[in-house]
């Protein structure tokens, strides 16, 4: 019996290492990749002859990558500062109100979290044209302002396991509603809200769909999926330099998780487990 | 669930209707807006020739002109593929993996980052490197495959294999998924297992009487919002095609979406190049309906699943 539960140990360990090693496979052959002279990545050899350094400084002198980025940057930190401003009272009401409809809110609310983006996609593209706003990233930030479905559920689903007492008490005391959404509910509320933030921030950063409609043929106006997307039509035989300009994209991302680690997964668990 | 439902509202409470519509108001607005009207006109141009300039009422002709287009039934039948095999395949792959990892003890932390980080990389990132790390001529993966004496497939550049591509691609961004089964696991009461080992349950049997009921809610919610993710599957299988067949989209150009051989099309991306490329608005409306009637199908499923769970809180 002991043996066998040995037995099972090194087969369990030697599995998740090997798992492990094709997960990191696919960053390492990237960033192999993009270390390769031009000439190099034409052929199949796996391993650099000469580390190409230069093929990182390549991507920002032959692109606008650096424009992308602040296009990226505004377009993210705005609408997620949008999203909280309207996606918080809006749980907050959800979460703490007793009031006639609140269960069909919750449901119109898992609705529109459910309904594809494309069903809605036309008239609301024909409404911005109207406007003059398409060729801007302004179509996806303004909605924002009107609260978003997803945020709405996590943001609702840990407000209700706040003990209604607190509310309670502060009520007594003579608080009004705004001031038991500040000083109650916002500070118990502290980890759910930055999950919410991030995982909005990394939807925009990593969105194509919307910039894909709204951001023009302008390169100037173009967020980094979209540069992305593009950037091997443009330097088509050159998979070294696309490489590189993949590991640039995803560079920010990892290093924001690597800080702010925990915020992360209580958020994934948070959106799994109280579902 | 820590909440007890009063069966008349006390004094206090009166009132409180009036002042949650109005902290709901700006969430009202947005339903109106960006989700009431927006289905409403969406049925309202289907009837219609659009173009952007012109409006002509045409009937039914868009409806008859969908459902005898091949692409149609084609984006439909790739997007089914996409439900029955790639989504199973995915919480099957995570479940797996949570169990290794729940059972892991000894570098735990380090293997979690680990399976958890690819599901970061930027969705077009990660599709790009996938198109190149599969390409079958320069690409490092049917290269290793040679090693052992493999032919590597065409991958992104064959029919047969561009979705199998792609449902790699979705196994390594599994680390959320694989996230939400670890903590669930976790969760599960050890004394359970200790009273099944004592009566002699094997593993395969803990397993299916302690761990999958315990894990259901769980198991179900990934599964009701992956399929949802499968309908609205857009952006991978855009950029493969697109990168594969090395085409740019820029607004005009001779593209045929769906590179390989429509192999990639999905509902959503078909919708996309008939309004916005080839400015059919009214006959992508018709696409846009048929997305939602897909979509609908499978969100009533997980309703139900809420309204049992949760809505009574």
């Amino acid at each position: 019996m002991r043996r066998r539960r040995g037995l099972m140990w090194v087969a369990r360990h030697a599995l998740a290492i090997a798992l492990a090693l094709m997960f990191l496979a696919p960053v390492a052959f990237v960033a192999l990749t993009a270390l390769m002279t031009d000439e190099q990545a034409l052929t199949s050899r796996l391993w650099p002859e000469r580390w190409n350094w230069a093929n990182f400084a390549d991507v920002f002198a032959r692109s606008e990558l650096l424009t992308w980025t602040v296009n990226t940057f505004v377009y993210a930190s705005l609408a997620t500062l949008f999203m909280l401003v309207s996606s918080i009272p809006a749980a907050y009401a959800l979460a703490r109100f007793r009031f006639r409809g609140r269960k069909t809110a919750f449901l119109v609310v898992i609705a529109t979290m459910m309904l594809p983006p494309q069903v809605v996609a036309v008239p609301i593209y024909l409404v911005w044209a109207r406007l003059d706003l398409t060729d801007s990233l302004w179509p996806l930030i303004l909605p924002m302002l009107f609260g978003d479905a997803f945020s709405i559920f996590l943001l609702r689903q840990f407000l209700i396991t706040i003990p209604r007492d607190y509310t309670d008490a502060a009520k007594v005391d003579g608080c009004s509603d705004v001031q038991i959404l500040f000083s109650v509910i916002l500070p118990m509320a502290r980890p759910a809200i930055a999950a919410v933030a991030l995982f909005s921030f990394f939807y925009c950063w990593n969105d194509y769909y919307g910039p894909l409609l709204y951001a023009g043929v302008d390169q100037e106006g173009w967020t980094l999926s979209l540069g992305l997307a593009t950037f091997k039509a443009f330097h088509s035989v050159q998979w070294n330099l696309t490489m590189a300009a993949t590991l640039l994209v995803t560079a920010p991302v990892i290093i924001v998780f690597l800080f702010a680690q925990r915020v992360f997964i209580e958020g994934v668990t948070l959106t799994g487990v109280k579902g | 669930m820590m909440v007890s439902t009063h069966a008349a509202p006390p004094r206090r409470w009166r009132g409180e209707g009036v002042r949650a519509l109005l902290w709901l108001s700006p969430w009202i607005i947005g339903v109106a807006v960006f989700f009431v009207y927006p289905l409403l006109s969406t049925v309202y141009f289907s009837f219609h020739r659009y173009d952007l300039f012109t409006l002509e009422f045409i009937g039914l002709d868009n409806y008859r002109y969908a459902f005898s287009d091949v692409r149609v039934l084609q984006s439909a039948l790739n997007t089914l593929w996409l439900v029955v095999f790639m989504v199973p395949a995915q919480v099957l792959f995570a479940l797996g993996v949570a169990q290794l990892l729940a059972k892991v003890k000894s570098g735990g932390g380090l293997l979690r980052t680990i399976f958890y980080l690819p599901s970061l990389v930027p969705t077009v990132a990660g599709t790009v490197a996938f198109v190149y790390l599969l390409n079958p001529a320069t690409g490092p993966v049917n290269q290793v495959l040679a090693w052992f004496g493999i032919t590597g497939p065409d991958w992104f550049g064959s029919a047969a294999w561009a979705k199998p591509s792609l449902t790699l691609l979705a196994l390594w961004g599994a680390g959320n998924l694989i996230m939400i089964f670890l903590a669930a696991l976790l969760d599960v009461p050890r004394h359970l297992y200790e009273a099944a080992e004592i009566d002699g349950a094997g593993a395969w049997r803990q397993f299916r009487s302690i761990t999958l009921p315990m894990i259901s809610p769980v198991l179900m919610f990934s599964a009701v919002t992956g399929v949802i993710y499968a309908v609205q599957y857009f952006t991978q299988a855009m950029i493969a095609s697109r990168v594969a067949s090395g085409a740019t989209d820029s607004a005009g150009s001779t593209f045929t979406p769906g590179y390989p051989d429509g192999s990639l099309l999905t509902l959503p991306q078909h919708l996309f190049h008939t309004g916005f490329r080839d400015w059919s608005m009214g006959l992508a409306c018709v696409h846009a309906l048929l997305l939602f009637a897909v979509a609908m199908a499978f969100t009533l499923i997980l309703l139900r699943q809420f309204s049992k769970a949760e809505v009574a809180s």
